[in-house]
């Protein structure tokens, strides 16, 4: 049977022992290090009997405080993945001078920078995003849980699906060498006609169908469920910004959908929207994909603005400065994002009138934005400012931050983009302002509501190695960049000639070393505060004397959040009822209407999973099984009436008897 | 740091508007970046001597002075912004040699048609009838006229030295005007990745006096042999790091097919295509006028459900095409959509801009009909 090859391609497709690369050493070593790792896992799950646990209380889970803590967990561990990556091309670009090759070949080193970069943004960057989205808007705006709680479960898992493909390109087969944008016609059939862009495109569509719903859901949340009081403009500015930031994302993310798709057509049924012959346009995909692309890095960025004002506002035990003017700026900033795509492809040739037209609409940006940091900065004005991790990450972004934002609006001047266009020059800015806002935005974020997932804080002292380790290396890893961007240097190289440049790529390595300790360090941070969590934990549910709602709530929250819905009548509603001596109601509790957990979302992503990688291989027989499975279990899951419940009212009291016994404990100890 | 000291005017202009705009900016960056640190120490919570005020959060003069400076700053980037883009238009012929240096009258630009190939630079010099692979050279103060495109994939043509950098793309052509003002050796490269051989996409440029340009001619037409369209499809295929090749001659419609995908004789010209295409097309009739592809670039081989490959075929013999083509040199390659701007020559209406009726038949502009 084995040696009928048509019959062998009927099942398997073009997938052939070939596709494994037992030939390459390198990826050989890794593949072991992660099977051992994860038997390893799987093994002390088994041991300790936890499968069960984790498939009913967190898989199948549809509380929005779980399934952002999943995101957490996915984005962390993506982040290894990537920054493997990184560390890589930081090492080939330090060794390969004078001839020498380095130690990738272009087949390795050319996957290696396109997996980074999509790795990073779509699979550490948004899961990280969403994931502290997910978790706090809710809190802060009084709800019990997101519009629709199982969306929000199967909008998980399909970004999990989404990372699953990409890492399995990692061991079967390979993955894309077109750069993180696959620009054709390189992407075309024509120039890779292997499966890379196949799982390219297949990984971002099953998770761009995550990130579209659950940004559906999230607008949904803000705009429906808000607690009584909250008008517009009394909302958290986090919210403000998750919900400016979902709005994006509602109309950003079907362009990449719709692009991506017609790429599918024309590498699987010979369309030609994006060849060079036929009348096909390469241009257009070019367009199409940062009129999403653009936005993509406001959909980052705003969630981190919006972190910072929360941080800025609690350790300075201030209201925000100027809180109607950061909304207006925050929205501006949203619709103008849909206003300047065209400036990552000045050099096209585009005439000089459309050039200056989408430069100056760039810089326009800058003006909400550094109304923003000015915000922040007369926030700390007359405040009294508490040092804490989370404001420490705020500082060393208002400081870092501002130079990124000025090497952007450098390149958003078209003369200028000609001469750093595609250059490290670009690549320094573009970490610049995502490792020093977004990353330094989700790093306060993290450190700032862990108490609130977890009730017990990180750790200071491993915090604060990490963070020195991250800060001084981002500018280790990214100073030299600019420095060989203004000498010419292009990115993507894989060898160089001029020896002098070496130098600087031996401190950019430095810096990523630097980087390493610190992630190694973040990692710590979080072992070492588990292990000490009695000694770190809080009972108040208040650790930082919070002014959101979040904090009016204990920590962990309760699976319903408030037992009784909080009425606000003021912007920052817990410090307002803080000052007006809110107490809390003992009773009178109401059973309480939540959502049931259901495995439906596993499975669906399960299945889009199998139909992705089927499609990639071409087994045909295996996508219309797993599509067919896709579309049934979809609809039977409709006729699954069994979705809600009680939670009787003696629960809930006993709950909060239990948090009152705590806060009285507390009280006295105080 | 050759982006700071370019050796071109081009590159000198675009330099100097990087350091006009980083200027512009630190004025709001510098005073920004000592606030925080000096806030961030002065109000720190161990410093009970300064004032605290927990509910200051609205000052409507403080707001108008943080808007208002960025727009301020934002409204000179922006008049900086419009000259310098139109000044330096890359399609925009260049006003003067260097700063304080008119053009003089009579000067004629160096044509060159640049050709991005995996992987490796192909040059043309129709003024002389030669063409080089991976190496340039121009004479000094002498403006130079770059049309550029690519054989298969995206690249970007980019010599720091001289001038910014424009696309290189198939079946498309990007226009760059530019002028060196130093002699000296400088490097060029792509700047959009292409691929495996990407990495060794180099050529070395060459600024040289007058006598030395002429002794770099003449090299070249020493060095070999006729660079025509058969020539052209062996070169065209993918090669990485390639040595320096000289043609002493080159085929004067090379460049046009390569433009418009038609080197292989046969095939339908992209030109023709959308001449026909103006007129009306070919109706129904047209798509049956596809032959099989035997042979795409290097690795097309079509795609799992689609019909298979295919290319349009010429309406025309091959000595017609071949007679067409050398008949009609002057000729720029027909683009559907010109490209228009300030500074720009305002295309002509189609049928004047057309060769001649008597080649392509009348045309009617869709336009007026």
């Amino acid at each position: 049977m084995f040696d009928n090859p048509a019959l062998l391609k009927a099942i398997f497709g073009r997938l052939t022992l070939e596709s494994l690369p037992l030939h390459e050493p390198i990826v050989v070593a890794t593949f072991i290090v992660v099977a051992l790792g994860g038997i390893a896992l799987v093994g002390a799950l088994t041991y300790f009997k936890l499968w069960g646990y984790l498939w009913r209380e967190w898989f199948t889970s549809v509380d929005h405080k779980r399934i952002g803590v999943m995101y957490m967990v996915l984005g962390i561990v993506m982040l290894l993945r990537g920054f493997s990556d990184a560390i890589m091309m930081r090492l080939q670009q330090a060794m390969a001078f004078g001839g020498s090759e380095g130690y990738l070949n272009s087949h390795h080193y050319d996957q290696i920078f396109t997996a980074h970069g999509v790795i990073m943004i779509f699979f550490v960057a948004m899961p990280l995003v969403t994931g502290l989205m997910n978790f706090v808007v809710p809190l802060q705006i009084g709800a019990r849980d997101v519009s629709f709680p199982f969306l929000n479960n199967f909008s998980f898992w399909m970004t999990v699906g989404g990372a699953v493909i990409v890492m399995m390109s990692l061991f079967v087969g390979e993955f894309a060498r077109t750069g993180w944008l696959a620009y054709p016609p390189l992407s075309g059939i024509g120039y890779s006609p292997d499966v890379g862009v196949d799982y390219y495109i297949w990984a971002l569509q099953v998770a761009g169908v995550g990130t579209l719903l659950s940004g559906v859901n999230l607008v949904c949340t803000i705009v429906k469920m808000r607690a009584p009081g909250m008008t517009m403009m009394r909302m958290p500015i986090f919210t403000w910004t998750a919900l400016c930031t979902n709005v994006l994302i509602v109309a950003a993310f079907p362009v990449l959908t719709a692009v991506l798709a017609l790429l599918a057509l024309d590498r699987y049924i010979g369309t030609n929207f994006f060849t060079n012959d036929f009348g096909g346009n390469p241009m257009m995909y070019v367009n199409l994909i940062w009129i999403w692309g653009h936005p993509e890095v406001y959909i980052l960025i705003l969630p981190a603005f919006g972190i910072f004002s929360e941080v800025t506002s609690a350790f300075c035990g201030k209201r925000l400065f100027g809180y109607t003017s950061m909304v207006y700026a925050t929205i501006v900033i949203t619709i103008l994002s849909y206003l300047v795509w065209l400036h990552h492809f000045f050099t096209m040739g585009s005439g000089a009138s459309v050039n200056s037209f989408f430069g100056i609409t760039t810089m326009i940006i800058s003006i909400p934005t550094g109304a923003k940091i000015f915000n922040w900065l007369f926030t700390m004005y007359r405040g009294r400012i508490r040092f804490e991790l989370p404001m420490m990450w705020t500082v060393a972004f208002m400081l870092t931050f501002v130079v990124g934002g000025m090497t952007g609006v450098l390149l958003a001047v078209p003369p200028a983009d000609f001469v750093l266009h595609n250059s490290l020059f670009l690549v320094a800015h573009f970490h610049n302002v995502i490792i020093g806002g977004v990353l330094f935005g989700l790093f306060a974020g993290i450190s700032y509501w862990f108490p609130k997932a977890f009730g017990f804080r990180l750790d200071p002292f491993w915090g604060k190695m990490s963070f020195w380790f991250w800060v001084v290396g981002f500018w280790f890893a990214f100073m030299p960049l600019y420095m060989l961007g203004l000498m010419g240097v292009t990115r993507r190289l894989r060898t160089f000639e001029d020896p002098l440049l070496q130098i600087w790529f031996i401190i950019a390595a430095f810096g990523a070393f630097l980087i390493l300790l610190g992630i190694v360090s973040f990692l710590i941070q979080i072992f070492v505060s588990v292990r000490r969590r009695e000694q770190l934990r809080d009972d108040t549910g208040d650790p930082w004397d919070g002014r959101t709602l979040e904090w009016a709530t204990s920590s962990p929250p309760p699976v319903y959040n408030f037992a009784f819905t909080p009425v606000v009548h003021d912007l920052d509603a817990w410090a307002d009822m803080k000052k007006r001596g809110y107490q809390r109601p003992l009773t009178g509790f109401r059973d309480i209407h939540m959502p049931r957990n259901t495995g439906a979302g596993v499975i669906l992503a399960g299945l889009s999973v199998v139909l992705a990688v089927a499609l990639i291989w071409y087994i045909w027989w295996l996508a219309i099984v797993s599509f067919v499975a896709l579309i049934g279990y979809a609809i039977a899951h409709t006729f699954n009436y069994s979705r809600d419940f009680h939670i009787p009212s003696s629960d809930v009291a006993r709950v909060e008897d239990e948090r009152t016994r705590l806060l009285a404990a507390e009280g006295q100890a105080g | 740091m050759v982006v700071m000291n370019p050796a071109g005017d081009v590159a000198a202009q675009q330099r100097d508007l990087l350091v006009v705009s980083t200027a512009l900016m630190l004025i709001v960056i510098i005073p920004v970046m000592a606030l925080t640190i000096f806030f961030a120490w002065r109000y720190r919570q161990s410093n009970r001597e300064a004032r605290y005020e927990p509910d200051w959060d609205h000052s409507t003069h403080l707001e108008l002075v943080i808007w208002a400076v960025p727009l301020l700053i934002i409204i000179c980037l922006g008049a900086v912004t419009w000259m310098g883009t139109h000044l330096l238009d890359p399609y925009r012929p260049i006003g003067r040699v260097a700063a304080g240096k008119p053009l003089p009258p009579d000067v004629r630009p160096l044509e060159v048609e640049v050709v991005a190939l995996d992987w490796k630079w192909l040059f043309i010099y129709p003024e002389y009838g030669v063409a080089v692979v991976n190496e340039l050279a121009a004479p000094v103060d002498r403006p130079i006229s770059f049309r550029i495109t690519s054989a298969s994939v995206m690249n970007s043509f980019y010599i720091p030295a001289l001038a910014g950098q424009i696309y290189a793309m198939p079946g498309m052509e990007t226009r760059l005007h530019a002028v060196i003002n130093k002699s000296g050796d400088y490097e060029g490269f792509s700047a959009n990745y292409s691929g495996a051989g990407f990495s060794g996409m180099r050529f070395a440029f060459h600024g040289l006096d007058d006598a030395g340009f002429q002794a770099w001619i003449a090299k070249a037409k020493d060095g070999g042999g006729k660079l025509d369209r058969n020539g052209y499809l062996e070169l065209e295929q993918p090669s990485e790091k390639q040595p320096v090749r000289h043609y002493a001659a080159v085929d004067t419609d090379l460049y046009k097919a390569i433009l418009n995908m038609c080197v292989e004789l046969g095939k339908m010209c992209m030109s023709e295509m959308s001449q026909i295409d103006a007129k009306g097309g070919l109706g129904m009739a047209g798509i049956r006028n596809t032959l099989p592809l035997l042979y795409d670039k290097f690795a097309r081989r079509g795609t799992i459900f689609g019909p298979a490959p295919s290319y349009v075929a010429s309406i025309c013999t091959t000595e017609e095409a071949l007679a067409a083509s050398k008949a009609d040199q002057s000729a720029t390659p027909m683009t559907s959509t010109p490209i228009v701007g300030a500074g720009l020559q305002r295309p002509l209406p189609l049928s004047i801009r057309l060769p001649s009726p008597s080649a392509t038949g009348t045309l009617r502009s869709p336009f007026n009909s």
